[in-house]
């Protein structure tokens, strides 16, 4: 099974790569760009036999390292 | 008294500290692999800065879970001293040894330059030897330095902040702030005291020769606790 994890700054939290995007894309050009954030994204292999117990682990992960609570929310969708 | 120098695999301070702590300070100082776990006996621990396992990830997150944590951790539960400086802050944030985050400078640049800073509490261990409200001069070199945490942790950690970002006549201000720190917060410590953490480098400057000797009032402040302790 693979996770799929996107993680990126909470709102409210100035996203300065994010800024520093839309400003590029609005002098290029591009209209009604309303805002822009920047995150990263994992892909991750596991081998567990249900969705249910991969979830779990997945989330400790997050919770654990790859995102920090303080700054960052994530979304993790599981597939093959 | 006793120094240990953490070398992380990305570390690129640790020399320079223990230079300092062995010719400035004149102190036995000791470097320790990130894979050990002992302290070899050391009182006091600096983590020093760098770019430890590359950054990857975010910076320090990766660090935090090397075996020697374990024991940094529990010196700073036992009230030993604890420096963290530049990644080593970071690190310390990562290990929940201090409160908040650190971000991306609002500039998006690495800042490599002195800064002048206020010293907001001179009666940490840290800081026993300079003035209240002294103006100081240090080194910063940081990618990610802007201090962040929620409006309760900031409310809370108020009187913890040991050092501001401040101009050259001790007034904090925006223009005064590199990197939109929060509060222009440059240096934390623990609601003990006994943990501090700092974007700026003491270490590189505790030599006239350098352009500043104020850091090196840093590890005589550390010095002066410990043999008073």
């Amino acid at each position: 099974m693979k996770a799929k994890i996107c993680i990126t700054l909470k709102a409210g939290l100035l996203d300065a790569q994010g800024k520093t995007i839309k400003q590029a894309l609005e002098s290029l050009g591009f209209q009604g760009v309303q805002g822009v954030r920047v995150g990263k994204y994992l892909e991750i292999e596991l081998n567990h036999g249900s969705v249910g117990a991969t979830r779990k682990d997945v989330e400790r992960m997050c919770q654990k390292l790859l995102a920090n609570p303080i700054v960052e929310t994530y979304r993790i969708d599981l597939g093959s | 008294m006793k120094f240990g120098v953490v070398v992380f695999p990305g570390s690129n301070c640790d020399q320079d500290c223990l230079d300092v702590l062995r010719d400035v300070l004149g102190q036995p100082a000791v470097p320790l692999w990130h894979q050990e776990t002992s302290l070899k006996g050391c009182d006091a621990v600096v983590l020093p800065g760098g770019f430890s396992y590359g950054d990857y990830l975010r910076t320090g997150a990766i660090a935090r879970f090397s075996p020697i944590m374990r024991s940094v951790a529990r010196l700073a539960k036992d009230g030993g001293l604890v420096l963290g400086v530049c990644n080593g802050f970071q690190i310390l944030l990562e290990a929940g040894l201090l409160p908040g985050a650190m971000l991306r400078n609002t500039g998006l640049r690495f800042i490599c330059r002195f800064v002048t800073l206020r010293v907001e509490r001179a009666d940490t261990p840290f800081t026993n030897r300079f003035q209240p409200g002294q103006v100081i001069r240090l080194p910063i070199a940081h990618n990610e330095g802007r201090y962040t945490a929620d409006a309760k942790t900031l409310k809370a950690i108020r009187d913890h902040v040991v050092f501001r970002y401040c101009d050259e006549d001790g007034r904090v201000t925006d223009a005064a702030n590199p990197n939109g720190s929060a509060g222009a917060l440059a240096g934390l410590t623990n609601e003990r005291g006994n943990v501090l953490g700092m974007m700026p480098h003491p270490e590189r400057a505790s030599d006239s020769a350098l352009g500043s000797s104020d850091g090196r009032l840093v590890f005589e402040s550390m010095l002066e606790a410990m043999v008073h302790a």
